[in-house]
């Protein structure tokens, strides 16, 4: 089975995200990127399929961006993925998720996957409509916030069990597919140093415009149906008022409070 | 001077795997095995898994031979996440397993290192005694030859993982004319006869590292185990403790990291005067020596680090990463303990415990006296 990975690399949670003086972006120096979470579930699924179903199954993560993917994609290899591919081009920049699942659609057909994983959605944007695009683009079925995945007798299918409101679904889904992947599915491994290691010697194709057969206007700003008008952080949560006094008059003095300040009652 | 600061590709991703296990797998434990004085021996496993436990050891033997630059990248930030854990990870590495791969018999090598690798054995350093702790080379266990043994006799003291150790590097005096060129380094199986652990000590820090005794009562050990020739010992001693001090530096770095970012986390919460302390200069100053110093403190650990995988002389500089970071280290948990108040001498905050664990990094793998004598010697000499 040929299993592709879609992983991004998103900001690290620890890091402090600052916007722009103009507000349109995020301000990138000092930043550090990693592995988007749910990636590491698509990731590491992949590779317990690749130790279930045996040798003649390969594991191969692709992704859209700028240079500093390279090391996401580094850390799948150090993982255990098999082989890497870089969509890089200056005419991908600025993309929206179509505009971007158009390219990495591109790619996918050009590897032949049989099956697609990614994570249900990147914790940076939150878009999750990337991975429900490429399915669309390559007319594959898909499924969304997998939790549970079993693959059926022959290969050719898959059934898997999905997060719902209140409880779970369970779909049989017909190979090639995309499925996205939702914390739960299983505990990712770290990227050992012997895998480190090895994963120096494995190479990371890169592919531009020309190689996938794409024309500028279909991807990147040009290709885009939406953009990014601005940014505005969340309002900062005003201090903790400790009210004093006995119950009573505390009661008195919240409720005041939440009618005449709150203004919720 | 070697190589940059920079980190390599393959650097970053290795410092990212320790930051990650750290953050995942220790810092949840730590608080609760300082409290009981566990020893973290699952997580040991774990990390021998990733390949912390063999991080010198060549891969002819079963290690990932990165070198010390790396070791001490994983020993930041297992330190940060626990420093009992740190020591025991930064003892075997640099204390055992680096003496063996540079002064053992290719038989010894592969006796043992392969079993150090996957951490099936633990490895454990014992130099000091009750009587002879800065001054070493007065070190008075004896080893007399009896045919294809040597049988051990006396007492080490303060020996870290102690209880839980396999394989000891073991500095013993096998000529009693002579001083420092009178000793002599063996490699010591928990198992031998005529040894065993003596007295358990109860310490103010490194509450889940064990710190032992070691007695030596007629134990025969195989004459093959010695490490160089006879003689050597305190040779092999001292040029080990280059090595190892840099990871005491990387443990005190981790310590100061975690203390400042308790602190900031700390500050960015706490409010006073109806403001955050955060947005009290007073504060914010402390914040700002404390990351300094540690970005200073880790450059100088940097270098020794890599001037000790390129095979340059790093004595000097060793002794200058462990000196001020461990130092600085100090000053961090202190700092860290004041920014939190009163709720920083409880132990339901972590900066107590940096604070505790902080002080050894200036007394052991020699104190700060030492390291001002062997910098000062090296300035003065000529
Ligand atoms: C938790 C812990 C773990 C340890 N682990 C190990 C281990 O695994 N293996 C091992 O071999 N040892 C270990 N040690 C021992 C440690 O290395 C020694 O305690 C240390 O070297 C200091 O020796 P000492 O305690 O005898 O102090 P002393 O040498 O008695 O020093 C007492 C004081 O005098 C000062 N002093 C001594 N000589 C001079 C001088 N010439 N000039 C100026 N000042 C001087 C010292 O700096 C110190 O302040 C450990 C100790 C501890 C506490």
């Amino acid at each position: 089975m040929k299993i592709g990975v879609m992983v991004k690399n998103v900001p690290d949670t620890e890091s402090k995200i600052k916007l722009s003086a103009d507000r349109k972006s995020i301000e990138m120096q000092g930043v550090k990127f990693v592995m988007n979470t749910y990636d590491e579930f698509a990731v590491e699924e992949a590779l317990q399929l690749k130790e279930k179903l045996g040798a003649d199954t390969t594991v191969t993560v692709f992704s859209l961006g700028p240079e500093r993917l390279v090391e996401t994609l580094r850390t799948a290899l150090a993982m255990g993925a098999d082989a890497a591919v870089h969509l890089t081009d200056p005419a991908f920049e600025g993309g929206d998720s179509i505009a971007n699942a158009k390219v990495l659609a591109k790619a996918a057909e050009a590897e032949g996957f049989d099956l697609i994983l990614g994570g249900k959605q990147g914790i940076d944007f939150d878009s999750a409509q990337t991975l429900s695009a490429v399915a669309e683009f390559l007319g594959m079925g898909q499924a969304q916030v997998v939790t549970d995945i079993e693959v059926g007798g022959d290969n050719t299918s898959l059934k898997v069990r999905r997060r719902i409101e209140g409880g779970d679904e369970i779909v049989d889904v017909t190979l090639p597919a995309i499925i996205s992947c939702e914390k739960g599915l299983n505990e990712p491994r770290y990227a050992s140093l012997p895998g480190i290691m090895k994963a120096k010697k494995k190479e990371i194709k890169k592919l531009g415009l020309s190689e996938l057969g794409l024309s500028a206007d279909e991807v990147g700003a040009a290709g885009s149906g939406t953009q990014v008008v601005g940014y505005s952080p969340l309002k900062e949560r005003p201090p903790v008022k400790m009210l004093e006094g006995g119950p009573a008059e505390q009661a008195k003095e919240l409720v005041r409070l939440l009618r005449e300040e709150a203004k919720v009652l | 001077m070697p190589a940059s600061f920079e980190l390599t590709e393959e650097e970053r991703l290795i410092q990212q795997t320790a930051h990650d296990f750290a953050n995942d797998r220790i810092v949840p434990i730590a608080a609760e095995n300082d409290r009981r004085g566990t020893f973290p021996k699952e997580i040991l496993k774990e990390m021998a898994d990733l390949g912390f436990m063999s991080m010198l050891i060549p891969e002819d033997y079963g290690g990932v031979g990165l070198g010390n630059f790396s070791l001490v990248l994983v020993l930041e930030e297992i330190n940060r996440g626990c420093a009992s854990t740190g020591v025991t990870m930064s003892v075997h590495n640099s204390l055992a397993s680096s003496p063996i791969i540079r002064y053992g018999s290719d038989e010894i090598k592969k006796k043992f290192l392969p079993k150090m690798a996957t951490g099936e054995l633990l490895g454990a350093y014992a130099l000091s005694e009750a009587g002879s702790g800065s001054d070493a080379a007065s070190l008075q266990c004896r080893a007399t030859k009896d045919g294809d043994f040597y049988v051990l006799n006396g007492t080490k003291s303060w020996i870290t993982t102690g209880a839980e150790a396999d394989v000891f590097v073991v500095m013993v005096r096998t000529n009693p004319k002579e001083r420092s060129k009178g000793i002599s380094s063996f490699v010591v199986e928990s198992d031998t006869p005529g040894f065993s652990i003596g007295k358990k000590e109860n310490k103010l820090g490194l509450r889940a590292s064990s710190t032992v005794q070691l007695v030596f009562e007629d134990a025969r050990v195989p004459a093959r185990q010695i490490l160089g020739k006879e003689g050597e010992g305190f040779k092999i001693a001292m040029e080990t403790l280059d090595g190892g001090r840099i990871g005491i530096a990387a443990q005190a770095v981790g310590i100061a990291k975690a203390s400042l970012d308790a602190s900031v986390g700390y500050a960015n919460e706490r409010e006073q005067f109806g403001k955050k302390i955060g947005s009290f200069q007073a504060i914010q100053w402390k914040l700002a020596d404390m990351a300094t110093s540690i970005d200073a403190a880790r450059l100088l650990m940097y270098r020794a680090a890599r001037l000790r995988d390129a095979g340059k002389p790093h004595t000097q500089e060793a002794a200058m990463a462990k000196l001020f970071a461990s130092e600085m280290s100090n000053r961090a948990a202190r700092e860290a303990v004041q920014i939190h108040g009163g709720a920083g001498y409880l132990k339901d905050f972590p900066v107590e415990r940096y604070y505790r664990d902080a002080r050894i990094t200036e007394i052991y793998e020699g104190t700060s006296e030492i390291h001002r004598i062997v910098i000062s010697r090296n300035l003065t000499k000529n």
